[in-house]
């Protein structure tokens, strides 16, 4: 196994997250629930103001590894729920290798990934395995 | 609350094509801009591209609706997606449906009961072999246990 492709990227930083990063992954992904977007909506179900789609950081976290290792090569991707994220939160995507294996004769790579808020607060955690087609 | 007769019994079944224009928006939505999504003419999909399936499934076959979760005190615990191969790329035809696959109670940490509800979606190509499968867990909390915002 070589160790350069191993070693993972800087961290990606997004935000401060606006109102209009939240609906423009809500279009994208069809789910229009307005909980997510229209504030009359959400404070009259007791919330402060709009909150982003867990579905959102679990997707910028996504993006973060498979920018990495390659979208064709991810095999699983596992996304927990923690805290609630807000406008104008800053959300950094990071992660570590977890294992290195071989299965099936093909070359393969655990991660654990975390998305944290600007407080340090983890906002998705996930575990993801993708295809190194190099080693193994 | 969540009703366990629905556990086992499998939802409609729906088609969805999958397409450039929405890879590339969906991979943009979510901060990506790996050429593999912007620059092939039949790229991959992005890792949870399969929640789309929202825009291809009918809301009156929904088996989580079918299940009688409460989502005014249900909560996205957490979301899966396996691939069994490279994941789909634009082109294909995936045809999917939906089923209960467990329901389970646990005590929450502020007294309420919580109960889980997971859903396993299958995703089969044209010829019928299984590609991916999503599974999406919630949960659904009692009164006692709600507050949070």
């Amino acid at each position: 196994m070589t160790g350069g492709l191993l070693t993972p990227p800087e961290p990606s930083v997004f935000g401060p997250l606006t109102r209009t990063d939240i609906v423009r992954y809500q279009g994208a992904a069809g789910d229009m629930q307005p909980i997510h977007h229209d504030e009359g909506y959400a404070r009259a179900a007791g919330f402060p103001s709009v909150f982003s789609v867990g579905m959102f950081q679990a997707g910028l976290l996504a993006s973060w590894a498979a920018d990495w290792l390659g979208p064709e090569n991810v095999r699983s991707y596992r996304a927990r729920f923690k805290e609630q994220v807000w406008p104008g939160d800053v959300l950094t995507c990071s992660g570590v290798v977890a294992r290195e294996y071989e299965d099936h004769g093909e070359g393969r790579i655990d991660l654990d990934l975390v998305c944290t808020r600007q407080t340090g607060g983890v906002a998705v955690q996930a575990w993801a395995t993708f295809v190194v087609p190099d080693i193994g | 609350m969540a009703n366990a007769d629905a556990v086992g019994r499998p939802g409609a079944t729906f088609v969805m094509d999958v397409e450039r224009g929405k890879i590339r928006e969906f991979a943009r939505a979510t901060g990506s801009r790996h050429p593999a999504y912007l620059e092939d003419k039949q790229p991959v999909i992005p890792p949870t591209f399969l929640t789309t399936q929202l825009i291809w499934q009918g809301g009156e076959a929904d088996v989580m609706q079918l299940a009688e979760v409460d989502f005014e005190r249900g909560l996205h615990a957490e979301q899966e997606y396996i691939f069994y191969g490279p994941p789909p790329r634009a082109g294909a035809q995936l045809t999917f449906s939906s089923t209960i696959t467990d329901m389970y109670d646990k005590q929450g940490r502020r007294g309420g009961a919580m109960t889980f509800v997971v859903m396993v979606t299958e995703f089969r190509d044209e010829a019928g072999r299984l590609v991916a499968e999503a599974r999406n867990t919630v949960v659904e909390t009692s009164p006692a246990a709600e507050a949070q915002p």
